[in-house]
């Protein structure tokens, strides 16, 4: 059955008007999160607010389970969902930039544009910040090229790497989440905090 | 807590586990329908390449990394998943905004530290993450979240990348925000 685009379940355009209301979920959720706020963001830096870990894990596991139970019981080819491809040298590197880019600027794309959405002004400078930067990358390819192709490994499953089934990886994941989450719960006790 | 200063600031945050689990059931809800996972700087990439296609239709051909996504997205790389994806995140959080009476234009930051101050840095924040976004082939959403749903070895890399450097180095930015 799923997933429903790649199936030609449901046309192209059916898919393009469920991409905006998913789009539509998914700026409620953060936005509700409090991911509008890039002192509530930076937070998980500093231990004073978890609420990005807790989020994202939460998140992550959330649709990682899913997507397994459902392939499971039939419900999804996994074969037909898109698996981000891993370029090991580009995948540090731009993690790193990208790192330096959310403790700087405090936000990163998703959250920058709810941001934006609610009338943050530092949200919407670090949305012109982001064009520049691609407008940048493009303009300076040449330079990057070959880090940006380097070390091309496929579209290897982390479990599959470490030699695990997925659902024990899975079940790995879910107990390092919770020991985080209880250091996550002791910070933000330690650390004065207040809402914003 | 002063709960007198909460309410002037507008109706409580979800609670971030229950929030999760809906962010993690919009994924999947993405996964299912579209066979692919939430994003968000790949919009903003469209953006550019319209953007240069209009300003001079040879500057997206003479530049490789352009080129080969217009080629891609065939006529208009603007008709493209996450381009509706993202117009829906902007009105999503707007209206979230708006119900939890939010909505307000102001620059955020810290008390020790001045607007202008505040908006060099989200400006800085801004670029970096828009060119470390498209050398990583994703943002935290694109790559690192919706990676790691799939368990793609390059998503959690990026993740750890992303969350370590940010910890490295907070404590040379802690005057922005503590």
């Amino acid at each position: 059955m799923g997933p429903l685009a790649p199936n030609l379940v449901i046309s192209e355009n059916t898919n393009f008007l469920l991409a905006f209301f998913i789009g539509i979920a998914f700026g409620w959720v953060l936005e509700s999160s409090g991911f509008s706020s890039s002192r509530k963001l930076a937070g998980v830096f500093y231990g004073y607010d978890t609420v990005v870990l807790k989020v994202f894990f939460t998140g992550a596991l959330t649709a990682m389970l899913g997507l397994l139970f459902m392939s499971l019981f039939g419900w999804i080819d996994l074969s037909l969902v898109y698996v981000n491809p891993t370029f090991l040298t580009s995948a540090i590197v731009g993690g790193v930039i990208m790192g330096a880019g959310f403790i700087m600027g405090g936000f990163c794309p998703g959250t920058s544009v709810c941001g934006a959405a609610i009338g943050k002004i530092d949200a919407m400078v670090f949305v012109v910040g982001i064009f520049i930067g691609i407008y940048g990358f493009a303009f300076s390819y040449p330079w990057w090229e070959k880090m940006y192709m380097a070390k091309y490994l496929g579209e290897p499953k982390v479990s599959t790497k470490l030699g695990m089934t997925d659902g024990l990886f899975g079940l790995l994941l879910i107990l390092v989440a919770l020991g985080m989450f209880i250091v996550a719960e002791w910070a933000e006790k330690r650390f004065p905090r207040e809402e914003y | 807590m002063d709960n007198n200063t909460k309410k002037e600031r507008g109706r409580k945050y979800l609670n971030p586990y229950i929030g999760g689990v809906l962010l993690g059931l919009v994924l999947l809800a993405a996964n299912f329908v579209s066979g692919r996972g939430l994003g968000a700087s790949g919009a903003f990439k469209s953006v550019v390449v319209t953007s240069i296609n209009a300003v001079d239709k040879n500057a997206v051909d003479n530049l490789p990394f352009m080129a080969e996504y217009a080629e891609s997205h065939g006529t208009s790389p603007m008709k493209n998943w996450l381009v509706f994806e993202m117009l829906g995140v902007l009105v999503g959080g707007f209206l979230s905004g708006a119900v939890a009476g939010r909505l307000k234009l102001k620059v955020e930051h810290s008390p020790k530290i001045t607007s202008r101050r505040r908006l060099i840095f989200a400006l800085l924040g801004g670029i970096l993450f828009g060119f470390g976004s498209q050398l990583g082939r994703g943002c935290t959403s694109g790559s690192a979240l919706s990676g790691m749903a799939v368990l793609s070895l390059g998503g959690f890399i990026t993740m750890m990348a992303i969350f370590g450097t940010a910890y490295a180095l907070a404590y040379f930015f802690r005057k922005n925000w503590i």
